[in-house]
Parts: structure tokens; C-alpha cells; sequence
């Protein structure tokens, strides 16, 4: 029974890198940009909830919509204020300094608002766990919620790509930016309607996140967000499909290597698979082949 | 009053001046095409005009309204077309996809359905492939998506860039007897090849380019008759 409540643990695990996986891989396939800053937004949208149980609203679902709004907002300004002006800058190198610029002007405003010292996160799923098996397999109700989540968004954002017009916007400016503009396509716009979903889904992984770990620091976004780069990247990065299995991927192995192996290595064993795996196939497991571009 | 009018037109790349002071016209009905080596400027033009580039100096202008400064993505709802070289249809996309791609501006969802049927029976090998991803369509098949695509905006002026490149023979004259239908139904062409027989034997008038500077114009019959041309161009 251990093992299947490990692997549990690791799907919901690895189903929070992989909402916060779809913003790397999102961004990355429409502005070509490693956004650092995204693993940041995270913490914002975590901060932001607690505030509001705290001090306004003890429903939960206001909080998180709270959170999201707030985020889906920050990413937008965030673009427009760091990122575009340097779009079409003679190095790519540009964008990503700012990127890890934006990261740590994030950690520390938060740092300056709420202090150094971790809180302690209310979790927003008001339901008891679950007991299968006569007891023998717990579940807690914050691992099915992360994993429905998960599901959920999936399936909304596949249909949004490709139902909606906006979202078929979006591939045609992440092929080829010239031609989606003599379609008529605004890619700016574009742009930042990627970063604005990309950051309220990091909003909704904050939130998951701390109910399942519950502890909030001005860091806590950041291991996360480096783990969902490496998932973004191992999927393939620009794959949404990708982004999907290469955080319940990454999840399970972190979860099976602290459970099995050894809870120090976990990350170094998670990381060396990355290394691996781009070894054998640079453009990671559902990646296509595209100029790189950092 | 010409229905596109391109004013002393300079473009650079960086320091680089790619095209050095042109003027041209095009007027309502006509095909006219620009001709000229490689690296003469043809696609530098095309991509001012629909302001994917932007000139140092120099307008242009379309239909009475200062076009200069309009931002590529507000060019196709006035009524301008852009075939781009290389074609650039969009190849993990379907058929049917990048020819709503092509129809992005327009909402009303009867026209759209009017334009794709028009398409399919100027293309019917589109209508065939309409659920394949137009990255596995031969040259000669993507280039007609790419003319289908730009049609879907129902345009005044289409702009073409090469579209006989990498083509067999037989491809090139399928290719040009589309562009003379599509000129038959009463869109203006504006048409930049290296092919320059075909361009000049189905254009109205033509414009000679040489390094960024307009080196010759005129009617197309009489520049096929002209001995420089013929020797420069034409291969004769």
C-alpha cells in the first residue's frame, strides 16, 4: 500500500509542476523567453492568498480567485514593463538577466512586506482525507484536489487552443510571429495574453502548493519553479502535452527517490535525470525541433 | 489616383541602406510586377509596404490613407493581402486551420464560411488535404494554401513574393494562371518574381530592380521586347 500512496503523493506533486511547467512551456513557445521570474509568481499568488483568509474573507474560493486575479495582473505588468522593451534586443541574453532581475525584485518587496520569516499557510481544501482500504491507504483531500486541478486545466486549455480563436492566435504567433501579424494578429497582445494565463495558472500551483506544504517564505517559489523548468524542459519545452507528463514525471521520481532512496539526493537524482534525458534526446521527450535561442 | 502609391522609399538594415529611393504606383485592376535579381530589394519592399519593416524615409500610400506608420497587424482589415516568401503557412497547423487564420479580422461567420467555399473551388486539392497539417503539403500545395490563406481577407490588393520558387514547371504555370484569375475576379496584384519571364508575360506593367534603385519600368510587352532586359533577364 505504501507504494501506491507514494506514487499518489508523487502524481499530485508532480501535477503542481506541471501547472506551474505550462507557464515556462507557454511563454517560452510564444516569446521564445525563459521567463525566471515565473517560479516568483508563484510565491506572489501563495502570499496573496493567505492575506486574504487572514485578514478579509475566510472562503477559501475567494482567496484563490483573489490570488489568481492578482497574478494574471502581475504577469501582464511584468511584461509589458521588463520584457517587451527588450523584445527584438540584439542579444536574447537581455531578456533572461531581466527575467532573474524580476525574480529577485519579487522575493525581496516580499521579503520587505511580510519579513524573512516563513508563515504558516491555511490550507484552502476544507475536506477531511480519505481512507481506502480499511484504513490502511490515506489520501489526503489536498492530493485529489491538486491532481483534479490538474486534469481540469488540462482539458480547459487544450480547448481553449484549440477552439477559440485567441487560442489558435496563440500557435500561429508561437510558429512564426511575421506571418500570424499579416494575419491580422496582434502579437504583443498575444504575448501578454500568454503571460496572463501563464501567471494565473502559477496563481492556482501557489495556492496547491503551500495547502499541500504548508509553510510560505519570500523562497518558497523558487526550487519549484527551477523543478518546473526542468519538467517544461523534459517534456519538451514548448509542448503543452509536454509540460503535462514532464511534471508528473519529475514529480513521481522526487517523491519515489525521497521514499526509496534517499530524501537529500532526491533533488541531485531529479536533476541527473534532466541530464540524462537531454543526453539521449536534446529536445526532451515530446519536443520539436526549433532553433534555440536561449 | 493610383489605389497604391510608394513615394521615395528608403529602407535599412542597420546601417546597411537596402533600398535607396524608390517610387512606384499601383493602380486599381492591374497587375504589376517588380522584377530583378536576388537581393535588388523585391521582399525588403513587399515587407515595408505591409509593415513588417519599417522605411527611414519615404510613404506610402493606400487608397488616400498614409499607410507608412501602420502596424502589420491592422495592414489586412484595410483591405491588403500579403503572400510571404517561402509561403510561411503555419505547419503544425491544419488546412483548415491556417485558412481561418487567414480570415483572423473577419468575424461574420457566414462570410468566412462564403470565402472558405470560394477557396476550395479555386483550390480544390485544399478542400482534399483540409484536415492535414499543412507542414506535410508538397511546395506546390502549401504555396496555394499561402494564396488561399491571404484570400480569406477577401482583399482589394493581394501582394505575392516569390511564389514560383523551388516549383516544377508545370507547378509555375498552375501557379500563374491562379494569379490571373484571381487578377480576372477583381483583385489588384502586386507581384515580385525572379521568374521574370512569367512576371512580365502576365503583368501589366513592370517595374526593373538593381540593388535598391528602380533601373527601368514601363508596359510589361514592351520591357520583353527590350534588349537589355532580354539579355539581364531573360536569358535570351
Amino acid at each position: 500500500m505504501s507504494l501506491l500512496s507514494y506514487l499518489i503523493n508523487g502524481i499530485s506533486l508532480g501535477s503542481v509542476y506541471a501547472i506551474i511547467a505550462l507557464g515556462y512551456t507557454m511563454v517560452y513557445g510564444i516569446a521564445r523567453m525563459l521567463n525566471f521570474a515565473h517560479g516568483d509568481v508563484i510565491m506572489v499568488g501563495g502570499y496573496v492568498a493567505l492575506t486574504v483568509v487572514l485578514s478579509y474573507s475566510t472562503n477559501p474560493l475567494v482567496a484563490v480567485l483573489v490570488a489568481i486575479v492578482v497574478c494574471t495582473v502581475l504577469g501582464i505588468v511584468i511584461e509589458r514593463v521588463a520584457y517587451r522593451p527588450l523584445r527584438g534586443a540584439a542579444s536574447p541574453l537581455a531578456v533572461l538577466i531581466t527575467a532573474i532581475g524580476v525574480s529577485y525584485l519579487l522575493q525581496n518587496v516580499v521579503l520587505l512586506i511580510f519579513g524573512p520569516n516563513p508563515k504558516s499557510f491555511q490550507s484552502v481544501v476544507p475536506f477531511p482525507d480519505l481512507k481506502f482500504a480499511g484504513g490502511t491507504l490515506n489520501i489526503s483531500a489536498e492530493t485529489i484536489v491538486t491532481i483534479a486541478s490538474c486534469i481540469v486545466i488540462m482539458i480547459v486549455l487544450t480547448t481553449f487552443i484549440n477552439k477559440t480563436k485567441a487560442g489558435q492566435a496563440m500557435l500561429a504567433v508561437s510558429e512564426d510571429k511575421g506571418a500570424a501579424q499579416l494575419m491580422g494578429i496582434n502579437v504583443n497582445g498575444t504575448i501578454a495574453l500568454t503571460f496572463a494565463i501563464g501567471s494565473g495558472l502559477a496563481a492556482i500551483a501557489g495556492v496547491l502548493l503551500c495547502s499541500s506544504y504548508p509553510s510560505l517564505s519570500p523562497y518558497t517559489g523558487s526550487m519549484p519553479g527551477i523543478k518546473a523548468f526542468v519538467a517544461a524542459v523534459f517534456g519538451g519545452i514548448g509542448s503543452i502535452p509536454g509540460a503535462m507528463i514532464g511534471g508528473i514525471v519529475l514529480g513521481v521520481i522526487e517523491i519515489m527517490s525521497k521514499a526509496y532512496i534517499s530524501s537529500q539526493l532526491a533533488d541531485a537524482i531529479v536533476f541527473a535525470v534532466l541530464i540524462v534525458v537531454l543526453l539521449v534526446k536534446p529536445t526532451g521527450l515530446l519536443g520539436k525541433k526549433i532553433q534555440e535561442k536561449v | 489616383m493610383a489605389m497604391l502609391e510608394i513615394k521615395d522609399l528608403e529602407v535599412y538594415y542597420g546601417v546597411i541602406q537596402a533600398i535607396k529611393g524608390i517610387s512606384f504606383e499601383v493602380n486599381e485592376g492591374e497587375i504589376i510586377s517588380l522584377i530583378g535579381a536576388n537581393g535588388a530589394g523585391k521582399t525588403t519592399i513587399l515587407h515595408t509596404v505591409t509593415g513588417l519593416l519599417s522605411p527611414k524615409k519615404g510613404s506610402i500610400i493606400f487608397e488616400g490613407k498614409d499607410i507608412t506608420k501602420t502596424p502589420a497587424h491592422k495592414i489586412v482589415s484595410l483591405g491588403m493581402a500579403h503572400v510571404p516568401e517561402g509561403r510561411r503557412v503555419f505547419a503544425e497547423m491544419s488546412v483548415y486551420q491556417n485558412l481561418k487564420m487567414g480570415a483572423y479580422t473577419r468575424s461574420d461567420k457566414g462570410e468566412i464560411e462564403q470565402m472558405l467555399e470560394k477557396v476550395y473551388k479555386r483550390f480544390p486539392r485544399l478542400e482534399e488535404r483540409k484536415n492535414q497539417l499543412a507542414g506535410t503539403l508538397s511546395g506546390g500545395e502549401q504555396q496555394m494554401l499561402a494564396m488561399g490563406r491571404a484570400l480569406m481577407s477577401n482583399p482589394r490588393i493581394i501582394l505575392m513574393d516569390e511564389p514560383s520558387m523551388g516549383l516544377s514547371p508545370i507547378l509555375v504555370n498552375e501557379i500563374f494562371d491562379i494569379i490571373q484569375s484571381v487578377s480576372e475576379a477583381g483583385t489588384t496584384v502586386l507581384l515580385v518574381e525572379q521568374n521574370a519571364k512569367k512576371a512580365l508575360a502576365i503583368a501589366d506593367r513592370a517595374y526593373v530592380l538593381e540593388t535598391g534603385r528602380i533601373v527601368m519600368s514601363g508596359d510589361a510587352k514592351d520591357l520583353m521586347n527590350d534588349d537589355s532586359i532580354k539579355k539581364a533577364y531573360l536569358g535570351e
